[in-house]
């Protein structure tokens, strides 16, 4: 009970592709969630912002750009990056000024936009920065970590490209009447297995986009909820766990792991650990739960992170999808949002549309991609360079 | 007539043609190694203050995956032109039990690759100018 806070509200800015400015996504967000809170901007007594690094001085500053947008009341705001898991470190931020007693109601906000023009690496050679060398030495793109991973789940465990093209079909049934996704097409295997090939065995349909979007939850104290509210929603756990010495996975964007030849490597890889941590605080274990939300940078990561969440032993992932049992009218529905197949990924915001999605299905507001019965849900999701995330939501 | 091949970063490996090696870090006090040099302390936790000596590392290991990359990277890749698609590797030093990503050598069919196979540290050309071969490390299968 002692670290849970209430989900009042939360609202989503839909995903897409128009380059406009990455504050009107995030504030049409903050307006959604107070609306859907029932609270006025006035009552909010803290912001903490998602950084946006793509989008200049604004953008890093994120909690006060939010802050300053809605109308400055002189409220105290953080401003956090963490890469991908940026939404959860947010929520993190609120929820433990929340928990300190320093705050009742808090607004988590991250919006992305489509910068103008190409992002073309500068220019110069740059031979102390890893992430230059990975692109000059091996032209290590980011699908090509998607690639690694996919082939290492074919050759130890039996995955099939049929496999990896399923998961993008039943995400796209999902994701074909979510309002606030960007792509709705419902797709076949045949087309996607017809994709063009990007990083051998992933395919272009197979491969998430980047795109614009923004979302917002508004947080309170379980005593500000009790007062305000009936029944809300409630956080049970958040994990921003990093790594544990030595991390043996090649995860992107480096060029090589920790070595395992001095000390052990943990019982339990980050991947792994990044969940547990969430299970342990909220008390449940992934038996309790009726969805879970995971980031499908690749529609053959989805696989792993059924693993990594403790839905299946490892090498089991492939069965769990084909018998069925992670669509929407399974036994545990994942990506009922349709995930980052039909959003793609605006990188401050998606940890937060995760948890909104939790938010809709544990209330019964899910309509056609309503998980019957929903009343726990985990998101999971990590950030480059050791950042974990995840949320368990609680009825 | 024939360019001279020079690596195309400076300490990384050594040049040698037939038993070409990374060079890394170790530090012997928790006996961990470190590839690319570029930590200041040693990251085992609680060993910051431990000495970090120049090794040699392991030339074999254990393939743990490998892709086939069919679009034209972004620079500072150094495509050839006409873009070929390429492989990355991703093996499992011997010794070091860490896992270093590498481009796959020349005239091996990522066809023939399983994950788990022995692979072995080559020299191979990354790109080219009028008087030198940039060559950077390469795995391929080891020698049968």
């Amino acid at each position: 009970m002692s670290n849970q806070v209430a989900i009042l509200g939360v609202g989503m800015h839909p995903w897409g592709k128009w380059g406009r400015n990455f504050v009107e996504y995030g504030v049409h967000a903050i307006k959604a969630a107070l609306a859907d809170a029932g609270l006025d901007w006035k009552q909010v007594e803290f912001v903490a912002g998602g950084d946006t690094i793509r989008n200049g001085y604004p953008g890093y500053v994120s909690g006060a750009t939010f802050a300053k947008a809605m109308g400055w009341t002189g409220i105290p705001v953080a401003s956090t990056y963490a890469a991908c898991a940026t939404g959860a470190q947010a929520m993190e931020v609120a929820r433990t000024r929340i928990l300190a007693g320093m705050c009742e109601v808090a607004v988590v906000v991250g919006a992305d936009t489509t910068p103008k023009g190409f992002l073309a690496p500068s220019k110069g050679d740059r031979v102390l920065d890893p992430d230059w060398l990975r692109f000059r030495l091996l032209g290590a793109t980011n699908p090509t970590y998607f690639g690694l991973y996919a082939r290492r789940r074919m050759d130890l465990y039996g995955a099939t490209e049929q496999d990896f093209a399923h998961i993008k079909v039943k995400n796209s049934r999902h994701g074909a009447t979510n309002p606030n996704a960007r792509y709705k097409k419902v797709f076949t295997e045949e087309e996607v297995l017809a994709s063009a090939m990007v990083a051998d065995p992933l395919r272009l349909f197979e491969i998430c986009a980047t795109s614009d979007g923004g979302a917002a939850v508004v947080l309170s104290s379980l005593d500000f909820a009790r007062r305000h509210s009936t029944d809300p929603v409630r956080i049970a756990a958040i994990s921003t766990v990093t790594p544990t010495f030595p991390d043996t996975y090649m995860d992107m964007p480096n060029f090589s792991t920790d070595s395992a030849a001095g000390i052990a490597a943990p019982d339990r890889s980050f991947k792994d650990s990044i969940s547990h941590a969430a299970y342990e605080e909220a008390g449940i274990g992934p038996e309790d739960l009726s969805l879970a939300e995971v980031y499908d940078l690749s529609s053959a990561l989805e696989l792993d992170w059924y693993e990594n969440i403790g839905l299946c032993k490892p090498g089991e992932a492939e069965r769990l999808l084909r018998d069925g049992d992670t669509a929407i009218g399974g036994r545990i529905p994942v990506n009922a949002s349709g995930g980052l197949g039909c959003f793609g990924e605006a990188v401050p915001a998606q940890a937060i549309a995760q948890v909104c999605e939790l938010v809709w299905q544990i209330r019964g507001q899910a309509g056609d991609r309503q998980v019957a019965g929903a009343k726990a849900g985990i998101t999971a999701n990590q950030g480059l360079f050791g950042h974990g995330s995840s949320v368990i939501c609680i009825k | 007539m024939a360019k001279q091949r020079v690596p195309a970063l400076e300490g990384w490996f050594t040049m040698d043609e037939q038993n070409p090696r990374l060079v890394g870090l170790k530090d012997s006090e928790s006996g961990t190694y470190f590839f690319p040099k570029d930590v200041s302390v040693s990251r085992a936790p609680g060993h910051a203050d431990a000495a970090l000596e120049e090794v040699e590392l392991s030339n074999t290991g254990k393939l743990w995956s490998y892709t086939t990359n069919h679009y034209k990277p972004p620079e500072p890749y150094m495509s050839p032109d006409p873009f070929e698609p390429y492989t990355v590797a991703a093996v499992e030093l011997t010794d070091e039990r860490m896992v270093v990503l590498g481009q796959l050598a020349p005239n091996v069919d990522p066809a023939s690759l399983e994950v788990g196979m022995e692979m072995q540290l080559v020299l191979g050309t990354l790109y080219e100018d009028d008087e030198n071969e940039y060559v950077v490390w390469k795995w391929k299968p080891a020698a049968a």
